[in-house]
């Protein structure tokens, strides 16, 4: 059994946003890190790939050659291979064009009937969510998002999906595929013996000349031509005003909402 | 040296482990009631830090001399004692094991330990016997009514950990009639044993929650079979063992100091005296590069002699001797001055450099004071 995660290197968000001249991430200008969302996806496939004989865990990103070292680091946290596609023809793809490209990887690995792809819900970059269900939808398996538990049994997954007012019990077959959220898990560390080994697994890298053949990718399907969205103008919000909690009982925080007006002569 | 794409990774790995886990929280916890924490320890263990530098056919990691100093380094960053927890496996305890347990009892002692699973500690230190480790009382003599048994008498002192070890290598006297540091033998004591017994808890000035007490053997039988090593030459284990000890040691020290200067360069840059932070003022500035500079200085030492641990050098003993001086006084001159850079508040408890300096205090005296690391320095000199 395959378990597919895709994975995205992502700007570090906490440290400075850089935006360069045409309103795109400076992204050679910032530090990155593994996607969060997609850590939890990680630590799902292991976990699953803990309790089944024959399962591997197969990495799957889309990246500059830079994605190496995060790869790494997945790999010494227990996946088994990694999967870079990585090519200049890709460069500049949106969502669409992106979980073309990434469905077209996986179907080149080779999904079987039994497999599971796990993605993270959304990247911090974009904060689209929309890649994982869309590479679905061209793989034409099921998919189930917002995952917060998961229950596998042969050829069955129950996933408990949380939503704003509550949790949705959703069950699927394989193949399908699943996004994770950060309350699903709390992703492992790397070990000494997965960084001593990292570099024995199998590591490939598609370009374009490995996926061209695949139906889903056309000129005008992948890349910026390939991109429906384009990017207008990104900029840093303005800081807003670090705002004040008042602690204790309804009163009590009533009391002191009323001196902190009076103070500021609003009232 | 510039660390490989490995090395740099388990120091991510090693800050990753120690900032999410070792919450002020359970500093303050461990600070307040100075006991030994199961669930960070289980937590240590899981993460496979007990074993670090234990061969993967023994349970460990297979990491070697340089993953286990950036741990050290990295773990005593964010807490010196909690460094401790994932040490002794590595170091003083695992470390007699590793160099001459025999296979049987390797996979009996050895393998439990790199899990994490049990608790071993080093028994060398005495009343009597300290820095002249030759001066043992201990002794380990012959059953006469059962040759198969040995019987242990004296008293182990300053033994880390001792309450909650489920065994203890002890370091005794087998042979009365060879002086000094000659005719001692390594024994595995079973702390369950009738006999065995541990002392009062030692009220420590630092790295408290890592509790502290004394071994006491009154006619205990220990079987031959937990003979560690050839009879009578325990003493050149335990000085092996020391090198690699001194290199924890000295790692430890370089992570306080590196988490000292941290905090003096962020408190030195929001204090505002005289109109400007007081980082603006070069009596601070200089102290803080003074600071730095040093660090680095140890820092590319203790790789250096982690390497050559690697190597098997000959000048391993000196260089552990030197790296351990070094670092152990640079981290309490770095720690010194950060309080100093502080002015009040790094005298109240509330700011980490207060716990910083006396946590630092001990590394200058464990493991081989100083002076001692001078005469071993000194030693191969003027041999």
């Amino acid at each position: 059994m395959n378990i597919f995660v895709c994975v995205k290197q992502v700007p570090d968000t906490t440290g400075k946003v850089a935006v360069k001249d045409d309103g795109t991430l400076d992204r050679a200008s910032m530090a990155t890190i593994t996607n969060p969302d997609d850590l939890n996806a990680v630590e799902a496939a292991l976990t699953l790939r803990d309790e089944i004989a024959d399962a591997k865990v197969i990495i799957v990103v889309m990246g500059p050659p830079a994605a190496a070292s995060m790869i790494h680091e997945l790999l010494a946290m227990g996946a088994d291979e990694a999967v870079l596609i990585s090519g200049r023809e890709f460069g500049g793809s949106d969502t669409f064009a992106t979980s073309q490209i990434i469905a077209a990887g996986i179907k080149t690995y080779g999904l079987g009937e039994g497999d599971i792809v796990f993605c993270g819900r959304q990247a911090i970059d974009g904060d689209t969510a929309q890649v994982g269900p869309q590479i679905a939808e061209k793989l034409g398996i099921p998919q189930v998002t917002y995952a917060a538990g998961i229950k596998y049994e042969a050829g069955k997954v129950t996933v408990k999906r949380m939503l704003e007012d509550g949790y949705m019990t959703v069950e699927t077959q394989t193949p399908c595929l699943i996004t994770c959220i950060k309350e699903l898990n709390k992703p492992r560390y790397m070990s000494v013996k997965g960084i001593l080994e990292f570099d024995t697994k199998p590591y490939y890298v598609y370009d374009y000349e490995k996926l061209k053949d695949d139906p889903l990718i056309e000129a005008d399907t992948i890349g910026l031509k390939g991109s429906p969205t384009n990017i207008f103008k990104s900029f840093t919000p303005p800081q807003k005003g670090v705002g004040q909690m008042l602690e204790g009982s309804g009163k009590e925080t009533v009391d002191k909402l009323f001196n902190i007006l009076l103070e500021k002569h609003v009232i | 040296m510039i660390l490989s794409e490995k090395y740099q990774m388990m120091r991510k790995f090693y800050r990753e482990f120690a900032e999410t886990e070792f919450t002020s929280e359970l500093l303050d916890e461990l600070e307040e009631t100075g006991e030994f924490n199961w669930e960070i320890f289980h937590k240590i263990a899981a993460a496979g830090l007990t074993g670090v530098k234990i061969p993967q056919e023994y349970g460990g990691q297979g990491g070697d001399y340089m993953a286990y100093t950036l741990m050290m380094e990295e773990l005593s960053r964010v807490s010196a004692v909690l460094a401790i927890y994932a040490n002794t496996s590595n170091s003083l305890g695992g470390g007699p094991l590793l160099y001459c347990a025999n296979e049987e009892q390797k996979q009996k002692y050895l393998v439990p330990v790199a899990k994490g699973e049990k608790i071993i500690v080093f028994g060398l230190t005495e009343p009597g016997a300290g820095s002249d480790a030759g001066g043992t009382q201990t002794t380990a003599l012959p059953d006469p009514e059962d040759p198969d048994y040995y019987i242990l008498n004296g008293r182990k002192t300053f033994i880390s950990a001792a309450p909650m070890a489920d065994w203890a290598v002890i370091y005794a006297k087998t042979d009365l009639s060879q002086k000094g540091s000659r005719g001692i033998s390594m024994f595995i004591l079973d702390m369950k044993l009738p006999g065995v017994s541990v002392g009062k808890h030692e009220n420590k000035m630092g790295i408290t929650g890592y509790p502290t007490s004394d071994i006491i053997m009154d006619n205990v039988r220990v079987h031959k079979s937990d003979l560690l090593g050839p009879l009578h030459k325990g003493f050149i284990t335990a000085m092996k063992t020391l090198n690699g000890g001194r290199l924890g040691t000295a790692a430890q020290a370089l992570g306080i100091a590196q988490h000292a200067l941290e905090e003096a360069v962020k408190f030195s840059k929001e204090r505002v005296q005289f109109g400007k932070p007081i980082c603006k003022n070069q009596g601070i500035s200089f102290m803080l590069a003074d600071m730095a500079t040093e660090i680095e200085a140890a820092r590319q030492l203790i790789y250096h002699t982690a390497e050559a641990m690697n190597a098997d050098t000959p000048d391993v003993p000196q260089l552990c001797s030197m790296a351990k001086y070094y670092a152990t006084e640079m981290a309490n001159r770095v720690c010194y001055k950060a309080v100093q850079i502080h002015g009040g508040y790094g005298y109240i408890k509330e700011y980490p450099v207060e716990r910083l300096y006396r946590d630092v205090r001990i590394t200058t005296i464990f493991e081989g004071t100083s002076q001692v690391q001078q005469m071993v320095i000194s030693g191969a000199l003027l041999k």
